[in-house]
Formats: C-alpha cells, structure tokens, sequence
C-alpha cells in the first residue's frame, strides 16, 4: 500500500491513518460524534494484517488506562473520545504525565457542559491545554483543521508522545470528525517489532527484565516530597523543552495585515473564509491558526501583536483560547473574541461582523 | 557442631526466593501480604517468567509491590488494573501478565474493570487480598467487610440497612463465561499457604495456556485495621472470615 488518496470522514481518516503509521493498539468506547473511529477499525480488521489490536472496552476509564498499560509497555497505543468521556479519562492522563507513559489521545469534542449536545464545539480547550486532571502536568495538544490533519496528526502525535514520554492529545471537534474530504493516507509503516521496542524504549515495562536488563518499574507515587519534588522539576524542565520546540502554527495573510483573526480547528477554517471575504471588501485581514493548543504559539502573535491594530479570536465556545491570546499579545494590541455556544457553528458573515466592530 | 556446620546448602530447608529482592517491606506484622508477595516471586521463578512477565500493582497497602518482587511492574490507578493487564497481556501475548489487588480496589472502585476483563477471557490473573477493610487508609468499611463488622466508617457495625451487605465479587466471577479457575484461598497456616501456592500456580499456568481470565482471592489479615494481636488476627480469620468466605474452587474449566 503506497500513498493512496481517499475521500474520507475525519474520523474515518484518523482510523486508518493509525493502521498505517504502525499503530499496535487501539482501546476506546463509542460516544457521538466519534464513534466512526472504532466502526472503521472494527470494519478493517487490523488484526489480521498488521498486527494491531483493537479493543472495545468498557467505558472511556477502561480504555484510558489500557492506554497506560500499552503506552506503559513500549506500544504504540491509542484512544479516542468526545469531551464527556475524555472529562472520564482525565486521572489516567494526569497518572501518563506523572509515571511519563507516552500514548495518543483523540477528542472529537462536542457541546458542554454535562451531557450538552452531540453537535461540535472547542469548549474542551481549557481541559486540553490546563490538565484537567490532577497535578502539575502539560499535555501536547494538536488541533487539526482539516481531514487530512487528522490523518497526519496520527503519526505525527505518536512521535512525539515517544520522543517526551508523555501522553499527547489530537483536539478535534464534531465538524472535522464528520465531514468528508480528499485524503492522501501515508504509506504504510511497519509496526516496530519487539527487539525494536527493547532497544527504543529502554524504559518499558513489558517483561523483559529480569536478566536482560534492570527490572522496569512504572508509577507515579513517591511518598518522599524531596524526591517528588526532583520528579516534579524534571517534568517541568521537559515540557520547557517541549515548549521550545514543537510550537506549530499557520500564517495566512498576516504579513501586512491589519486585523489577525486567532482560531484553531473548524473556527479557523470558517474563519479563513471571513478572511477573504474581508479582502475583498478592502480591509487587510489575516489569519492566525495556532497548530499546537500547547505549546501555544505565544511568540508568534506577540510578534503580530507588535504590527497588527487588532486581534479577533474566533472559537466555538464562551472564551478560552483568546485568554492565551491576551496574555501573549500583552496588551499591545485589543484582542475581542467571538464564539458560538452549544453546538452552533458560527457562519463566515458573523465573524466578518464581529471584525467589522473590531476595527471600530 | 558449631554454627558453621549447620549453615551448608544441603541442609537449607526454606529460603528467600530469588526473586524476592529483601528490601524490607511496609507490611504490618501478621499482615497476609507478605506471604502472598513470597509465594508469588516463589512461583514466577519456579515456572522460569521472570524475564517474561509484568505485574501490574494496585492503590491500596499493595501500591509498592513493585518494590519487593523483581520483575516489571506498572503502578495502576485506583481499581484499574485488570483494564492495565489487559492491554499488557493483549499486546504481548507470551508474557505472564497478573494484577494484585485489595479488597476496596477489586471490589469496590474498580468493580466494572474486574468484572469486564474476566468476563472478556483475559487471559490474565487477578489475585485478590481481601481482608475486609481498607488498611492503607486506615480501617474503613471495605465492600467485603463483614456483616457487625465494626471499621472507622461503621464504628458501630456494619448494618445492611445503612451499609448494605458485603459484595462476594469471587461468586459474581465463577458465574462468567470468560472465566477459567475461580478460587478462594487463604495462608494463615501451613497447610493453606500451600494450598494457595498450587492455586496462584494453577492460575498462572492457564494464563499462560491461554485458557482464559483467573481470579485467585486470598482471605486476608489484616491485624493493624482490625486493631487484633497477628495471631488473634488468624483466629478471628477462621472463626469469621472463612464462615463466610467459604475456602475452595468455585470454578475450574
């Protein structure tokens, strides 16, 4: 299988993206607007050709911590949910973080808060990017905008949960998961075999000690705060690292723009449209799509902050990242938010208004 | 005969396991833990897994097994370990993958993990300590304690109306189809520490067989919690416990 082009749905595409990228596990529990992501799996039956494993488990808790004993065994190993399980899951990524368990984690979010809504939403940033679980602990969090995103982010989210030892999470939403476009899968990738693993993951606990190596041992207590707090110091110096380099981002016309619109995910895409509808109305506006929630491309719009008389942040929720915006642009420049609540996708003309007002 | 006479291997009657690396334990004395971690590095080593197993530990007294037992091990959250296992052993199938649990996390937190991998025919073993009572937390009501049972959080007895009644999870298990042995066992004496070795043994041998999921309970003490001497613990063990915790197989396929 060679790169081959599809047209697929979002969740679709994150399902055989994972087959492809050498993916050995995948542990989850149906929820709208995702369930496409199991039902594909189930559908190709990966066991039987590449070797991976899926698992339909019990609830989204099982299938977390099925990521952690795969995660924790050198595997790569995946789950996906919609907000209300992922809000489920949250212990268990906070217990990845602390015990630096890597593992790939899909939210296809819907409308909050409680049960809400099953049409889409970005409510779910603060989770994402603060830790909703307990501790300090940072998660790489990437934000796709478009189907083939989703497909690459597969891989690319497993690189670097195995480079940092750490859980890494794709924030989608119900648009991008449900929406069919042209994708180009990437070719097919072996998955690594056990002598790999052994060489590449040192760390795991997966039977192998005892002889041929020091025993492994995964866990995040320790009952010494002096110790804990020298564990707590080497997360902080690793996601300092991170910070500095896995900062992803996207710049459409913002090199003489005068009002940057910030989105992320479907608002971004929607909002590239208000962009060229303003263009073409004569106000010079661009867009700023921050790839990666966390690390957030604070830099970069502190730097835009500096040329730009205004930023609007779009979202589909009541205000979240442009928290993050503020801070970064640092009060050089009025940064507004528009958003749309409860599953209502906000339409290109909404946001050209909420611009228009901006430059008021 | 002087002492150096007598201390020769040929006359060695009892040892530290190999695999039971001697860091001294946090068990309280008489507490059932101890002897269950030696029979678990005794039968790993006897097998020949030690290079080819991962255990997977609990939240409770048991969050530092990992400690004293040499082998890999994975720290799980509060009742999740059957879920962790699960994963393990369907990754890497030759691998002896077992989860070792108390009583609040077995049978109370994590009910729907347990109950789930069994019934799927992990081929894993759950080894359950029940003791009754919460230790780590020091004493409280467990979903196993006894009926007038008296812990922090039923100072006055356990009352089914208030508390409701003990949860015999091991019962619940034997009635799955994914489970392949089912057994109650305790070790307060000679005789039943070798009766639960031939258990966990057995309970492993299928799990590496591939015969299905295995559920070892071990009928604990636990002196500090339930405030007895370690060996009022064993006779309170015998009188209560085991008369209602009936020892035996209930399954074996």
């Amino acid at each position: 299988m060679n790169d081959e082009s599809l047209l697929l749905k979002g969740n679709e595409a994150i399902a055989r993206a994972a087959i492809r990228c050498g993916c050995d596990g995948y542990f989850g529990y149906p929820i709208t607007p995702q369930s496409e992501v199991l039902e594909t799996l189930a559908e190709l039956r990966p066991w039987e050709t590449t070797g991976m494993v899926v698992v339909q488990a019990e609830s989204e808790v099982a299938a977390i911590n099925m990521i952690y004993g795969g995660g924790g065994t050198g595997k790569r190993v995946m789950t996906s949910s919609s907000s209300i399980g992922i809000a489920l899951m949250q212990e268990t990524i906070s217990y990845m973080a602390g015990a630096e368990i890597p593992g790939l984690i899909v939210n296809v979010q819907r409308g909050g808060p409680g049960l809400g809504t099953i049409q889409p939403s970005q409510a779910d940033y603060f989770q994402a990017t603060r830790g909703g679980g307990n501790g300090d602990y940072c998660v790489p969090v990437l934000a796709p905008a478009s189907v083939q995103e989703m497909a690459d982010f597969v891989d690319l989210g497993f690189e670097l949960a195995f480079r940092y030892r750490n859980p890494v999470m794709i924030l989608s939403d119900g648009v991008i998961g449900q929406m069919m476009e042209k994708v180009v899968l990437p070719p097919q990738k072996p998955r690594r075999t056990d002598e790999q693993i052994a060489r590449e993951c040192p760390w795991a606990a997966n039977g192998l000690g005892h002889g041929k190596r020091p025993c492994n041992v995964l866990t995040s207590v320790e009952l010494d705060p002096v110790v804990m707090e020298q564990r707590n110091l080497h997360l902080q110096r690793k996601y300092a690292e991170i910070s500095t380099n896995e900062v992803r981002c996207e710049e459409v016309l913002c090199a003489d723009a005068d009002y940057i619109i910030v989105a992320f995910g479907s608002a971004a895409r929607i909002s590239h449209k208000a962009v060229e509808e303003a263009r073409r109305k004569g106000i010079r506006a661009g867009l700023f799509r921050p790839v990666t929630l966390w690390p957030f491309p604070e830099k970069e719009i502190r730097r835009l902050a500096e040329s730009a008389k205004g930023m609007l942040v779009v979202e589909m929720n009541a205000g979240q990242m442009v928290l993050d915006v503020r801070l970064a642009a640092e009060n050089r420049v009025p940064v507004t938010h528009f958003g749309r609540q409860g599953g209502i996708v906000p339409s290109p003309d909404e946001i050209l208004d909420a611009l228009r007002q901006l430059q008021f | 005969m002087t002492r150096e006479d007598i201390i020769k291997p040929e006359n060695l009657v009892c040892t530290r396991p190999e695999l039971l690396n001697g860091t001294q334990m946090h068990y309280c004395p008489g507490c059932s833990h101890g002897v269950v971690h030696k029979l678990v590095a005794e039968i790993i080593g006897e097998m020949g897994l030690a290079g080819r197993c991962i255990g997977v530990s609990p939240v409770g007294c048991a969050v530092f097994a990992y400690r004293y037992i040499d082998i890999d091990w994975q720290e799980a959250a509060h009742g999740r370990a059957p879920a962790v296992a699960t994963a393990c052993k369907r990754l890497w199938p030759d691998r002896l993958v077992f989860t070792y649990q108390g009583d609040g996390d077995m049978a109370c937190i994590g009910t729907a993990e347990t109950l789930h991998a069994l019934n799927r025919g992990e081929n894993i073993t759950l080894i359950f300590i029940n003791n009754a009572i919460y230790g780590m937390t020091g004493g409280q009501m467990a979903p196993t304690t006894l009926v007038g049972q008296k812990t922090a959080t039923c100072p006055y007895g356990r009352d089914p109306e208030i508390h409701g009644w003990p949860l015999n999870i091991t019962e619940l298990a034997a009635k799955l189809e994914g489970t392949a042995y089912v057994t109650r066992q305790s070790v307060h004496n000679v005789a039943a520490i070798r009766r639960a070795k031939r258990a966990l043994r057995h309970a492993f041998e299928n799990s590496m067989a591939g015969k299905g999921s295995n559920l070892v309970e071990i009928v604990s003490t636990c002196p500090s919690g339930w405030k007895l001497s370690p060996i009022k613990a064993n006779e309170w063990l015998e009188e209560h416990m085991l008369a209602y915790y009936k020892p035996g197989d209930l399954k074996d396929r």
